[in-house]
């Protein structure tokens, strides 16, 4: 066996490296928060598949829904993209927020997680850096649903200020609802289920709104479960600081969907992520 | 005991962790003294990734004590944890991103600065000959390769106690012996290992001290060449080449190594547990004597589940492919 001049392993240097017996301090809670942002931002630059293969559906619905439905439904294709745009917006956000769980579950199953967990760090930097990824990939996936928009024919009433509202609102919404992947990432064991269970709850989440149609025409029954589907109110807030007459009411009914999200969700997921096993 | 405390790597009195109904880990007790390569030998489930996961606070223990580098693993396990570090059984690298993006990430987290991870970075993977695969994507490295990503991982900041689980298991020949190399240097350096393994071939290569686990509890102690005694030196495999003359092979092999002899299922096929290597030779020249032809004969390590039947009086139940020198007589 004298494999000796193939092995890769550089012995005299590893001696070196391990000689370092150099111990950094310990990093703040934020430059740890940063770092697992950073390594989000890597993910989406490597993997940029995450922000496609879930709005590529709803980008797909947007053209057949405006141009084989979209005259029958509201009279004229451009005035139904008018009222689904926004809608579209939502569901394209909504659908990326799964990706947190699924993410996190991930790491879970891969190990990588055991190994943060061992780091001498701010226990939830990781959640909190996956947070600054998220942001990102909300903001990148909003700006190309609008692009396709405008493209085709979108023209909001209240101008870039309203979009931009707009845009906020749906990540305070995106932000509360990903503590609910989160909790269903820590909790199932692979990271199928999570998506499997996680698109159990988003297409009638997603689909049973006002997203697409006005709810007027359901029956009651179907009517009443789209009326308290907070998407639905989202949508409506949203369309309204898009085109005007949104009222604070509508905002509040939406921020008040997010606060329970957080208070529901946050506790058990915290829980959850010191315990697990 | 404050006295000897300093020099103990690892003191387990009665571990024990329950998963449901199962007693993973249950009542180990475990004397790791500091510098050195400690084996931990145990078939799959026996417990032994359990343990370590305790011993490294990423397990709350449901019973016992321990103290890891004289701080205990529950009350001190922020000390603990900043003193050791885990290369657990399957590669916990993430796959999505670079080698290179990878120990940088743990670098920073750490507390090193974006410069000092960098170099910190550059010279890890410089010595564990991945400064090549640098800039690739960790999904697109061999098995090898990821093993020596993943224990570069856990060095980023050199630790005085080292877990490795199973660092072998699965790997070729060649990325074993790089990852034995490895182990060799972080003795060197003046880390304490503990390795677990299924193979007693790589516990006698690598640790001077041993443990066997069974069932989640510690069934023997001692150095690898104490064990290797209690055990035997292993299998002597013949097969002659004609069944006829298997009776006649089994009495010679009888009288001459005073062991019982196995007649295996294959018709020209003889198996016996052999003490004394020494009489093997011996053996082999009375059948050729003989006139009995012999188309192939092998001298296997012990394997594990030899150790366990010798040990336990039972088979290891749960058994991985063991290690098997061979020597073929054609
Ligand atoms: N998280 C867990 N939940 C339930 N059972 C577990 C868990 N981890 C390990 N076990 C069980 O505990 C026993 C010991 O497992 P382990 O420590 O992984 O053994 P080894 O590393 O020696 O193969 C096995 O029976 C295994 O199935
Ligand atoms: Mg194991």
């Amino acid at each position: 066996m004298t494999t000796t001049e193939t092995r890769p392993v550089a012995e005299g240097d590893l001696r070196s490296v391990l000689a370092s017996r150099n111990r950094p301090a310990r990093p703040s809670a934020l430059s740890a928060s940063l770092t697992f942002g950073w390594r989000a931002l890597l993910k989406i630059k490597h993997v940029p598949e995450q922000l496609f293969d879930v709005t590529v559906f709803p980008v797909l619905f947007l053209l057949m829904f405006t141009y084989l439905f979209g005259g029958a439904l509201a009279g004229s294709t451009s005035e139904y993209l008018q009222w689904v745009l926004p809608g579209i917006l939502v569901m394209t956000v909504v659908m990326i927020t799964l990706y947190t769980g699924v993410a996190l579950n991930t790491d879970i199953t891969k190990g990588v997680f055991d190994r943060f967990k061992s780091l001498p760090v701010w226990r939830p930097a990781p959640l909190a850096g996956a947070l600054l990824g998220d942001a990102v990939r909300y903001t990148l996936a909003s700006t190309m649903v609008i692009v396709l928009g405008l493209v085709l024919g979108f023209r909001p009433e209240n101008g870039a200020g309203g979009v931009l509202l707009a845009v906020v609102l749906l990540l305070v919404f995106c932000y509360s609802l990903s503590w609910l992947w989160t909790l269903l990432g820590l909790l199932l064991r692979t990271p199928n289920s999570v998506m499997g269970v996680s698109m159990m709850v988003m297409f009638p989440g997603t689909f049973l709104s006002n997203i697409f149609v006005d709810p007027q025409t359901m029956p009651g029954w179907l009517r009443a479960f789209v009326d308290v589907n907070p998407v639905s109110h989202l949508v409506t807030a949203i369309r309204g600081l898009m085109h005007g007459g949104v009222t604070t009411g509508q905002i509040v009914s939406v921020l008040m969907a997010s606060a329970v999200m957080v208070l529901l969700f946050a506790p058990i997921t915290m829980y959850l992520y010191r315990n697990r096993k | 005991m404050t006295a000897t405390a300093g020099n103990l790597a690892i003191e387990a009195s009665n571990l024990v962790k329950v998963f449901g109904a199962t007693r993973a880990v249950n009542g180990v007790d475990l004397t790791v003294p500091s510098g050195g390569v400690y084996g931990f030998l145990g078939p799959n489930g026996a417990g032994k990734t359990t343990t370590i996961r305790m011993l490294a606070t990423l397990l709350r223990p449901d019973g016992g004590h321990a103290r890891v580098l004289g701080h205990d693993i529950v009350r001190e396990a922020d000390t603990v944890r900043g003193l050791v570090s885990l290369t657990g059984q399957f590669a916990s690298v993430d796959e999505e991103l670079t080698g290179l993006e990878n120990l940088v990430l743990l670098g920073r987290l750490y507390g090193y600065s974006w410069a000092q991870a960098k170099r910190r970075t550059n010279d890890l993977l410089g010595a564990f000959g991945l400064a090549d695969a640098a800039d690739r994507l960790v999904k697109h490295y061999s098995g090898g390769m990821r093993r020596r990503l993943d224990i570069a991982a856990s060095i980023v900041v050199t630790p005085e106690l080292m877990f490795l689980d199973e660092p072998t298991t699965g790997l070729d020949p060649r990325s074993r012996n790089q990852v034995w190399d490895i182990v060799r240097a972080l003795v060197a350096g003046g880390t304490t290992v503990l390795l677990t393994t299924q193979y007693l071939d790589e516990a006698d290569q690598l640790a001077d001290r041993m443990a066997v686990i069974d069932h989640g509890a510690i069934i023997v102690e001692g150095t690898p060449s104490e064990l290797k005694a209690a055990v035997g030196s292993g299998t002597l495999h013949v097969r002659v080449h004609d069944p006829a003359q298997r009776d006649e092979a089994e009495r010679l092999l009888i009288e001459s190594l005073r062991v019982p002899v196995h007649r295996e299922a294959d018709p020209a096929a003889l198996s016996a547990r052999v003490a004394d290597p020494a009489r093997v030779a011996h053996a082999l020249g009375e059948l050729s004597h003989a006139g009995v032809d012999v188309s192939h004969f092998a001298l296997g390590q012990p394997s594990l589940d030899e150790v366990f039947l010798a040990l336990t009086g039972h088979p290891a139940e749960t058994y991985g492919a063991g290690e098997t020198a061979e020597e073929s007589a054609a």
